[in-house]
């Protein structure tokens, strides 16, 4: 299952739907919005999507990470529109017999996610400037949400 | 021949519109769209190195050739998570 939402993430309700009674494993990843960027204080974020390929390529990442690691269950839901300063912007669960697969395959949603997918984000500065994040090309090897 | 253009992020703010036609000769390639794009806003010419495009939502390479009433859009780098 793929989302994308304006508003806030059911991480509950997500984790029941992806916890099946074959699963020994469930990982799930929670990117939460920082306070801060690059050294400045940031005091809200904005996200924007370009929806129909983003839900497309959301479905591809979902339909691989299954194929790829024989996973029972994939939710992948992100946010747009604004969002608070510790809110959850993404959350992905997986669900598979072990937890090596479940491991594997979050790390991959993620980092796939951070690459291809049609989402971005604007920053709200505390000095009052708003700049859309462009780094992403750089940060390949982060694991920051 | 004509193709919709849709714009994100930087691109849309460079374009003053998140959505245009562009009028461009038919077989063109999707680069042309870019050019176009840079005709209009010369800043352009400093992101085309780090933006994508993509037709009928999929990514394609700069040289892929369009068809009449392609949707394409303008992909700087993305920055979700």
């Amino acid at each position: 299952m793929v989302k994308i939402t304006d508003s806030a993430i059911n991480i509950e309700k997500l984790l029941v739907q992806v916890t099946k009674p074959e699963s020994g494993a469930v990982n799930v990843f929670i990117g939460t919005t920082r306070n801060h960027s690059h050294g400045r204080k940031v005091t809200g974020l904005e996200y924007e999507a370009y929806m129909p390929m983003a839900l497309k390529t959301l479905q591809e990442l979902e339909q691989d990470a299954k194929a790829r690691w024989g996973l029972h269950d994939v939710a992948i839901v992100h946010r747009v529109g604004k969002v608070h300063v510790g809110e959850a912007s993404v959350f992905i669960a997986v669900s598979s017999a072990h937890r090596d697969e479940a491991y594997q395959a979050s790390r991959f949603l993620i980092d796939q996610l951070k690459q291809v997918v049609p989402i971005w984000k604007r920053e709200f500065f505390e000095d009052g400037t708003v700049e859309w994040s462009l780094q992403a090309h750089e940060q390949k090897t982060e694991i920051e949400a | 021949m004509k193709v919709r253009v849709k714009l994100f992020s930087i691109a849309k703010d460079l374009a003053g519109v998140d959505e245009t036609v562009v009028e461009i000769p038919s077989g063109s390639s999707a680069e042309t769209v870019l050019d176009q794009l840079i005709a209009r806003n010369p800043r352009f010419v400093d992101w085309k190195p780090s933006l994508r495009l993509a037709v009928n939502q999929e990514y394609v390479r700069n040289g892929h050739l369009l068809s009449e009433n392609d949707e394409v859009a303008v992909i700087p780098p993305v920055s979700g998570g």
